[in-house]
């Protein structure tokens, strides 16, 4: 069990009070008369499912009843920011990724969890993807 | 004066009525009076429960003006008019309850509907749909501590705070009126459920339930 900061109550709340609901940010075509049935599939259908950041909408189902934005680390599950609705997160993966850069550490790329890791263990993966490691 | 058609639960004359705890009383009882108990509980039944939703501004003149009680603005917090059996609470950001005697919530909505106008708002009377348990006696907080994933630490729960929050399962709001005082906003249909719960929890210090 871990606590998440409701932005309109604003203190930490039990996990149990609250309920993920999916990606957030998904934006309705303006005119779905006019859209393709591509891009009415995909608002209706397909979301993301990235490896990193990731902004999602949630609800403090126990207590305000308020739907809210929470972005997490998909890997790491670390909660990065909560933000009130019609606001822009702060945290994304683009800022995650520059401030990992400046700090000198490894992307995340290539199926290894890497995220935090020391540029060191470059070379340990480099040499498991070769085969090195079974 | 808005065109909201209102309509007065209490009917005339004095039909008789039952708490939502009246079955659990009835089936179960009260336990024994014990001497020393550590915990006490008592229903608070048939007050007058109204919901308001609202801009803040707008709620906070019309609330002042009709119960002299303003508006508690910050979230998670409790006011009371100087007797203590009225009382405000923040639920959500646009949302309040409002706890009144029995019988003047009636009264009270049409004097705030005269006073409002115009305004968006509502007003929802629930008195119907939920019911006050108090929870007195030195081991109340170990009760609740029990019960409850919400820190109760006098710390982190002063007095004038408020919180809706899960209750063994269910969802109550728990608030603290009084120094030694606990409130518990229960829905009609979990109080028979909590009561049990809290005879239950509150067995091993004592509970004496008042009537």
């Amino acid at each position: 069990m871990f606590h998440i900061y409701c932005p309109y109550c604003e203190e930490h709340r039990e996990e149990e009070e609250f309920h993920p609901k999916g990606q957030a940010h998904i934006q309705r075509p303006a005119d779905p008369e006019a859209c393709s049935d591509e891009a009415w599939g995909d608002y209706l259908f397909f979301r993301d499912n990235p490896r990193g950041v990731h902004h999602e909408l949630w609800v403090h189902a126990v207590g305000c009843r308020k739907f809210f934005n929470i972005t997490r680390h998909t890997v790491s599950y670390e909660i990065l920011e909560t933000y009130k609705m019609g606001e822009a997160p702060t945290v994304t993966a683009k800022s995650v990724s520059e401030k990992d850069k400046q700090a000198g550490v490894q992307a995340a790329t290539g199926g290894w969890q890497t995220v935090g890791a020391r540029p060191e263990s470059e070379a340990l993966n480099d040499a498991s993807n070769q085969g090195a490691r079974v | 004066m808005s065109d909201v058609k209102e309509f007065d639960t209490r009917p005339a004359g004095s039909p008789s009525a039952e708490s939502p705890l009246a079955w659990s009383f009835h089936r179960r009882g009260t336990p024994p009076r014990e001497a020393g108990a550590g915990v006490t509980l008592r229903e608070k039944a048939f007050l007058g429960h109204m919901v308001l939703r609202g801009g803040a501004i707008v709620l906070d003149e019309a609330v002042r003006e009709v119960l002299g009680i303003t508006l508690p603005a910050r979230p998670n917090t409790l006011a009371l008019d100087d007797s203590g059996e009225r009382s405000i609470q923040w639920l959500s950001p646009d949302e309040w309850l409002v706890i009144v005697p029995g019988g003047e919530e009636f009264a009270l909505e049409g004097r705030l509907r005269e006073v409002l106008g115009q305004a968006h708002y509502s007003i929802v009377n629930v008195s119907g749909g939920q019911t006050v348990l108090t929870l007195r006696g030195e081991k109340a907080r170990e009760t609740l501590m029990k019960s409850t994933p919400y820190d109760v630490h006098p710390q982190a729960f002063p007095v004038g705070k408020g919180v809706t929050t899960v209750f063994a399962k269910a969802t109550v709001i728990l608030r603290r009126p009084t120094e030694d005082t606990w409130e518990l906003v229960l829905r009609r249909s979990f109080a028979d459920y909590c009561y049990r719960w809290l005879l239950d929890a509150a067995a091993e210090y004592g509970v004496t339930v008042e009537r």
